[in-house]
């Protein structure tokens, strides 16, 4: 009998045990068919569209067996424009700028807001300032033209006007561009933000922050030696995921706050937006697959350095 | 500003703010409530001028109390802006359809992955979230699949489709499910249920606060997607609401930087007033405006949630 019992159990349980695996894995099916199609597969097809000359016929499979080799050509072609670094630059620059200022706003928004006796204001703040996370960048672009608007916008008609001062064209100069899209940036994430550090300051034990005053320690000592080291894991991790972004840019911002303005290009252009006009309006698609390519392959040695160092501090926190 | 008026009628909150006097924290409030309305001011601005008559925005420009009150705006956008009222229809059946969907891909993948037992739940979580890795770049060949290979261009499943694979979903999805208790599954299987039933009778019901965040994720992506639209229909028929605002305004920009005169006047006809394009704009934020108290509930959790590996 007891020789037996395993042997009984195993032939129970191995064949229900395999097919209870293929159950579970037909509901797998359709996001495996999806991610294969929208995520991997461009992969490779990215690859051949900047490398081989693909020439335009109507079955796509001969489209790509038909494919030349031409190297790095498209690369070349690219870097030969000032585009490239433009784009590359502005890409960076604005991302640098998202996350230092982003960073530091949200962490004083978040203590600040700790700091508040009454719970209820604290509330009150931040579901105000958490509102424009909700609205599209198409919404925004409305919010950013009628006060920017130059004939009729609230800033020279309402504001500049009063204090003597001639309406600005904004849509017209560069010069102002850089500081509107940190701003509108700045002003749609804070609240979103702010919300990660609000939640990490409130898992700091208040027992600290009683020790330190009974010692005399004044606020602004409180909030520098027990607040913000306490927050620094958290900060790092953030600022490391987003230099793990340092490539990529969000479309709407650049695209439609600026309202797809020619004149702007050289300080509103980044990576992804010149990828869509050199595939869409200026139809390359060799091109815009050669820059494609340059910024996920930048972006992915970045991702994996970051996740690396968040990994060495904290090996909860990082992707893989 | 508002807001502190209102805050004052209350009683006990007078007390409290009374007590916020005496902590020093006066800064701290006037600071927030000039950056508050700094959050406000652009909306009730875009409120103003759909509440004007045109005529008056002209003389007076943009201002958010109204020179001339007038409802015109509205008037035109609802009774002979028949696009508006088809994309609006498109936005709302993308969203829906797109939410619905989305939550039954996102969840029927983070629900097999999330099961300790299933074999091999390690390789599937890497085959998806692998792909936020290389999320951006890859513009030419996902246009040339979509447009190609799959045959979607100015379909109505291509305004959806294309968003429903998201990895980050799916994390947060399965760090939900992982909270149900695996003797529920398990007593559940003793009594013979089978796995499809147990996921839709059991582990769905169970996971309604995980489903809504997930659910409002997507309400809003697709809501308020415009890229989509630009990419892969060129058929005015297609157009959502935010893509139509993107088309108008883009219009306007460049008519009045190209055409003079006569010429432009002729045109601008054809296209909606300035009170008008306002007034858009706020019937597209209108349901957003009104479920975002509610909504932000479930996105700060979403966000901490998402925020915790495992």
């Amino acid at each position: 009998m007891n020789e037996d019992q395993p042997v009984l159990l195993k032939r129970r349980y191995l064949f229900p045990k395999a097919r209870k695996s293929f159950v579970l894995f037909t509901m797998l099916i359709p996001g495996l068919v999806l991610f294969t199609l929208l995520s991997y597969l461009p992969v490779p097809l990215g690859f051949i569209y900047a490398f081989f000359d693909v020439r335009i016929n109507p079955n796509l499979f001969q489209q790509i067996f038909a494919a030349k080799w031409i190297g790095f050509d498209n690369f070349r072609y690219l870097w030969a424009t000032p585009d490239a670094w433009i784009i590359t630059r502005n890409t960076i620059l604005y991302n640098v700028a998202f996350i230092a200022l982003g960073t530091a706003c949200s962490v004083a928004v978040a203590i600040a807001l700790n700091e508040l006796r009454q719970r209820r204001m604290a509330k009150v703040y931040q579901g105000i300032m958490f509102l424009p996370y909700f609205f599209s960048w198409v919404v925004i672009s409305y919010l950013v033209f009628a006060m920017l608007s130059v004939d009729l916008g609230f800033v020279n008609n309402s504001i500049l006007s009063r204090l003597g001062i001639q309406p600005v064209k904004w849509y017209q100069d560069k010069v102002y561009w850089p500081f509107i899209l940190i701003f509108v940036n700045l002003w749609k994430y804070l609240g979103y933000n702010s919300v990660i550090y609000f939640a990490a300051l409130a898992g700091i034990n208040p027992e600290y922050y009683e020790a330190a005053k009974i010692d005399g320690a004044s606020k602004w000592k409180q909030i520098r030696h027990i607040t913000l080291p306490l927050l620094s894991p958290t900060i790092i991790i953030l600022t490391l995921l987003g230099i793990g972004r340092i490539f990529n840019t969000e479309f709407g911002l650049f695209f439609q706050v600026p309202l797809n303005n020619g004149a702007l290009f050289s300080v509103t252009q980044t990576l992804d937006t010149y990828t869509y006009r050199a595939l869409i309006q200026m139809g390359e698609p060799g091109m815009a697959a050669a820059a494609g390519l340059y910024q996920a392959a930048v972006g992915f040695v970045v991702v994996i350095v970051a996740n690396f160092i968040i990994r060495k501090i904290d090996r909860d926190k990082s992707l893989f | 500003m508002r807001n502190t008026n209102k805050a004052l009628q209350s009683a006990p909150l007078l007390r409290k703010i009374g007590d916020g006097f005496k902590s020093g924290t006066i800064p701290i409030h006037v600071i927030f409530i000039i950056y508050a309305a700094l959050c406000i001011l652009p909306l009730t601005l875009v409120i103003g001028i759909s509440f004007s008559s045109e005529k008056s925005v002209a003389l007076n420009g943009y201002r958010i109390i109204p020179v001339e009150t007038s409802l015109s705006a509205y008037d035109f956008v609802l009774k002979e802006g028949g696009a508006v009222l088809r994309a609006y229809l498109i936005t709302i059946l993308v969203t829906v359809c797109g939410t619905i969907s989305g939550l039954l891909l996102v969840s029927l993948y983070a629900y097999p992955i999330s099961r300790r037992d299933f074999k091999y739940r390690r390789f599937f979580s890497l085959f998806a979230f692998i792909t936020m890795l290389f999320t951006s770049g890859f513009l030419v060949p996902w246009y040339i699949i979509v447009v190609r290979l799959l045959h979607l261009k100015n379909t109505f499943p291509v305004l959806f489709l294309p968003y429903l694979q998201n990895a980050w979903f799916i994390l947060i999805m399965r760090t939900f499910f992982k909270t149900i208790p695996d003797s529920l599954i398990e007593s559940a299987k003793i009594d013979g249920a089978g796995e499809y039933r147990i996921f839709f009778k059991i582990i769905v019901p169970l996971s309604i606060p995980g489903l809504a965040t997930i659910g409002l994720f997507f309400a809003l992506l697709f809501w308020n997607d415009f890229f989509l639209n630009m990419m892969f229909t060129d058929n005015e028929k297609m157009f959502n609401l935010q893509y139509l605002m993107v088309r108008v305004m883009l219009n306007i920009q460049y008519l009045s930087q190209v055409t003079t005169g006569s010429q432009s006047a002729e045109i601008m006809k054809n296209i909606p007033s300035r009170t008008s394009q306002m007034a858009m704009c706020i019937l597209s934020i209108g349901p957003i405006v009104f479920a975002y108290p509610f909504a932000q509930r479930f996105f700060i959790k979403g966000l901490t949630v998402g925020a915790i590996k495992e």
